[in-house]
């Protein structure tokens, strides 16, 4: 039973291994300025969780085995423990696990902390049951006001957020479901919900942010590889959780510009 | 403690009803909690492989069932996380066993309130209805999740789902946290109040210490969850805005303004994160109680596992923001969310080694307790690793709200909590029962559950790296989902697998209770007060007289002695201390 033990347990423990390790699934290609941290930060987590994780299995196994009862073979230690050996564990776990997590915070806090850069372009995104809308401020810079009152889904684009087209500040907003944004630019979002808690969440830009009813939150992000990514919801928002994704773009300034445009031009 | 006869002179009663429906009797009400959790833990088992069912034949058309749509799916997972979490991972380790041994294992006749303790037994049964009553009325069963986060809980008009059967699952779980109070007042009274003579704190057996800390826990948790869920029944009903900000549902504004979604988080996690170690810290004290006994060696570090204990107990109250660090809540919180997160590691590793050393050198007898402890501390191990992925706020950025959380609180505090239950239920069967069960079951039963788990399990962390969000009825939408499909077909293989070896653990379970070889007083030669009375203990548990300690609770192959363990209450010799 021991032997068995043993090796059903290191069996368990080097599948569970190999999967990490040949990166079978792993997460998906990075494309914004924080992907490479974030992932350097991930793979450190992972070699030391999974050396931890190996030892473990690794002894468990061998104890089982080793220890096995062998009739009078087998000489028990009566011993309660040893205060050195938990001193020592318990330091070293705390240096580990403290330490790792001192180096993950400076990506953290370099996203979270500063605000966007001055020339970040300004997108506002609203989640609402079970679409994603994109507001572009158009050439003032600014947005315009919203009204609850005129909020009406079944529109579409300008009318989905309830845009006040009487605010001067609101004619040239332009309201998509698809982001475009520029390439190796900021992008300094304006997060909303309608309705409930969504949760915007961009694998490949390693972005994830609840969108929460009642707060406009803000965050920062730069794409840096052109390309089409898929938006995800990643907050339980109702029964058409599954299906809220939308689409982003990320282009040269060039197509961003003229993509614009036509949207101004379509007003 | 003169005055434990007096308090507890309830003469055994005669008639049926008083016996084994309404019974004053810990043991009984131990009983009757365990019992309620594995019907409990069968209607969970259920709605979960319906769950795996449509994830992989979203148009499959079931008997009974019939088709599963997306609302469906949804409601089968908040029924799913809210009928494990309370009425199994908090009803059978603490109030099942704990109400069965606790007294036993301190040398008491019974619980300080006999009463309270039926009444907690039959509020939760209460509660166990109404939740189950939500499946049941026009609407279904909500569809917001364990969670129950607002305003998707607060707003009857935010799906199916929302509207009565929401009602029913508040009111299910402010009834439950009634109830967890009053088993936790009698929990901690009668640990500080009915210990025999002798029992000094430091002679406690672990899982009384692991009891006695959950039950802290239970009373400080219970009492905020409870709250919560009172503001949201008026958030819901009464037209308050605790928790509803100005929201517009589907183009109709409503009611609402100036609540605050993020303060029903705060509050619900504040109970969520000590309910995790609510859940898991009886299995970590049977696990060393079984650990022990079975490696005929005592455990290593005792006076260090109980200080882990109570250091996981504290800093469980420190660390809820961890759930929170998406949510829009202050990004230099999280910071202190974080550290605090990832000290609360150090105690549970301190568990781990010393479970390890207590192997070391030992001399390990394989019966069925034993391998479902092995197997706990194997799964502690593999669920606890990727907790420190979790903890840091900037790898939350990806894995938040992915398959890589689910896979990490299921085997953590699911899977491992439940093998705690399996260890418990094959260690003391023979004393509740009198009969022994069937040790080849128990290994079939183990093997299978063992692998089995793990093949559902660890693929979850896979998918969660490549960006599987958690909580989709079908993974045909999301292109990148596509190529994953094949891993979701491997989970619900698996878990077919694994739950149909359950029934072999619940053939074992009735089978032995009526026909399984008679126990012996001591069968596994166990040191702590249940194994010096009789098989099963008697109405009072000793038979009219308490026991005296002697000795810490886990002697065993002390030098000298004449047998390879030292029993608590035998006398003290030159030898045994």
């Amino acid at each position: 039973m021991g032997l068995a033990l043993l090796v059903v347990i290191w069996l368990i423990t080097f599948f569970s291994t190999y999967f990490f390790a040949a990166k079978t699934w792993w997460l998906p290609h990075g494309a914004s300025t924080s992907a490479p941290w974030i992932d350097h930060q991930f793979g450190l987590t992972y070699i030391a969780m999974g050396v931890v994780f190996v030892a473990a299995q690794g002894a468990l196994g061998l104890f089982a085995w080793q220890y096995r009862d062998r009739g009078s073979a087998s000489k028990v230690e009566y011993s309660h423990g040893n205060t050195k050996l938990e001193v020592l564990w318990t330091a070293l776990t705390a240096i580990l696990f403290i330490g790792l997590n001192l180096m993950g915070s400076k990506v953290w806090a370099d996203e979270r902390f500063e605000p966007a850069k001055a020339d970040a372009i300004p997108v506002e995104v609203t989640g609402m049951q079970f679409a994603w809308y994109f507001r572009y401020a158009g050439n003032d810079g600014k947005f315009g006001g919203t009204n609850p009152k005129l909020v009406d889904p079944s529109a579409g684009s300008e009318s989905a957020i309830g845009l006040d087209t009487s605010d001067p500040a609101a004619k040239d907003d332009v309201v998509v479901g698809t982001m475009y944004l520029p390439v190796n630019r900021e992008v300094n979002l304006t997060l909303r919900a309608e309705d409930v808690i969504h949760s915007f969440f961009v694998p490949a830009m390693r972005f994830k942010q609840d969108a929460v009813p009642g707060l406009a939150i803000h965050m920062h992000f730069t794409p840096t590889e052109t390309g089409d990514y898929e938006i995800a919801c990643a907050e339980l928002c109702g029964l058409g959780h599954y299906k809220m994704h939308g689409m982003l773009k990320v282009v040269s300034q060039d197509d961003f510009d003229k993509w614009l445009a036509s949207r101004e031009a379509e007003k | 403690m003169a005055t434990t006869a007096t308090v507890h002179a309830h003469a055994a009663p005669q008639g049926f009803i008083r016996k084994y429906i309404f019974s004053l009797d810990h043991k009984i009400i131990g009983l009757q909690y365990y019992f309620l959790a594995l019907v409990a833990v069968f209607v969970g088992m259920f709605l979960s492989l319906l769950m795996r069912i449509h994830l992989i034949w979203p148009t499959a058309v079931l008997p009974l069932v019939g088709e599963i749509k997306p609302e469906t799916y949804l409601s089968l997972l908040t029924m799913h996380g809210t009928i494990m979490v309370f009425f199994v991972l908090t009803t059978a380790p603490q109030s099942g066993f704990g109400n069965y041994f606790l007294p036993i294992q301190i040398g008491a006749p019974d619980m300080a309130f006999p009463v309270l303790n039926m009444l907690s037994f039959w509020t939760t049964f209460l509660a166990f209805v109404a939740m189950i009553a939500a499946f049941f009325v026009s609407g279904g069963a909500p569809l917001h999740g364990w969670t129950g986060y607002a305003p998707l809980s607060a707003l009857p008009s935010a799906g199916p789902g929302e509207q009565l059967g929401a009602d029913l699952w508040v009111i299910s779980i402010a009834i439950f946290c009634v109830a967890s109070l009053m088993g936790a007042l009698n929990f901690i009274t009668t640990l500080l109040d009915l210990r025999a003579k002798g029992m000094t704190l430091f002679r406690l057996p672990l899982t009384c210490w692991a009891w006695f800390v959950t039950a802290i826990l239970a009373l400080l948790a219970f009492g905020v969850l409870l709250s919560a869920g009172i503001l949201l029944l008026l958030d819901r009903n009464l037209g308050t805005s605790f928790y509803v900000p100005l929201v517009v549902v589907n183009g109709t504004v409503m009611g609402h303004k100036g609540g605050s979604p993020l303060l029903w988080q705060h509050l619900f996690w504040f109970f969520g994160h000590p309910e995790v170690y609510i859940a898991i810290l009886p299995g970590m004290g049977v696990a060393s109680q079984v650990l022990s006994t079975f490696a005929r060696k005592p455990i290593f570090g005792y006076k260090a596992m109980v200080y882990a204990i109570m250091a996981i107990g504290l800093l469980g109250f420190t660390v809820w923001g961890h759930h929170m660090f998406m949510s829009g809540m202050s990004p230099y919180s999280a910071f202190a969310f974080s550290i605090m997160t990832m000290a609360i590691g150090v105690p549970s590793a301190i568990k781990t080694f010393n479970w390890l050393g207590t192997l070391h050198k030992a001399r390990i007898r394989f019966h069925s307790p034993m391998l479902f402890a092995i197997g706990f501390v194997s799964l502690f191990v593999s669920g606890g690793l990727s907790g420190p992925f979790l903890a840091q706020p900037v790898l939350d950025i990806p894995l938040h709200d992915t398959y890589f959380v689910v896979g990490h609180f299921h085997l953590i505090m699911g899977v491992a909590a439940i093998f705690g239950i399996f260890a418990a239920t094959y260690y003391w069967f023979p004393k509740m029962f009198g009969r022994m069960m069937n040790e080849s079951l128990g290994r079939i039963h183990f093997w299978v559950t063992l692998v089995g788990t793990y093949a559902i399990f660890m693929p979850m962390h896979y998918l969660g790296m490549a960006g599987h969000p958690r909580r989709y009825s079908q993974l045909t939408e999301l292109a990148y989902l596509h190529d994953l499909i094949p891993v979701q077909q491997f989970m619900t293989y698996a878990a077919f697998i694994t739950i149909g070896f359950q029934f072999v653990f619940v053939f074992n379970l009735f089978w032995s209770m009526f026909k399984g070889p008679k126990a012996s007083d001591n069968p596994w030669e166990a040191t702590t007060l249940e194994w010096t009375t009789a098989t099963p203990p008697p109405h009072d548990n000793f038979g009219g007289h308490t026991p005296v300690v002697n000795h810490g609770p886990y002697e065993y192959s002390v030098p000298g002695a004449p047998r390879d363990y030292v029993m608590q209450t035998d006398p003290v010799t030159a030898t045994a201390h």
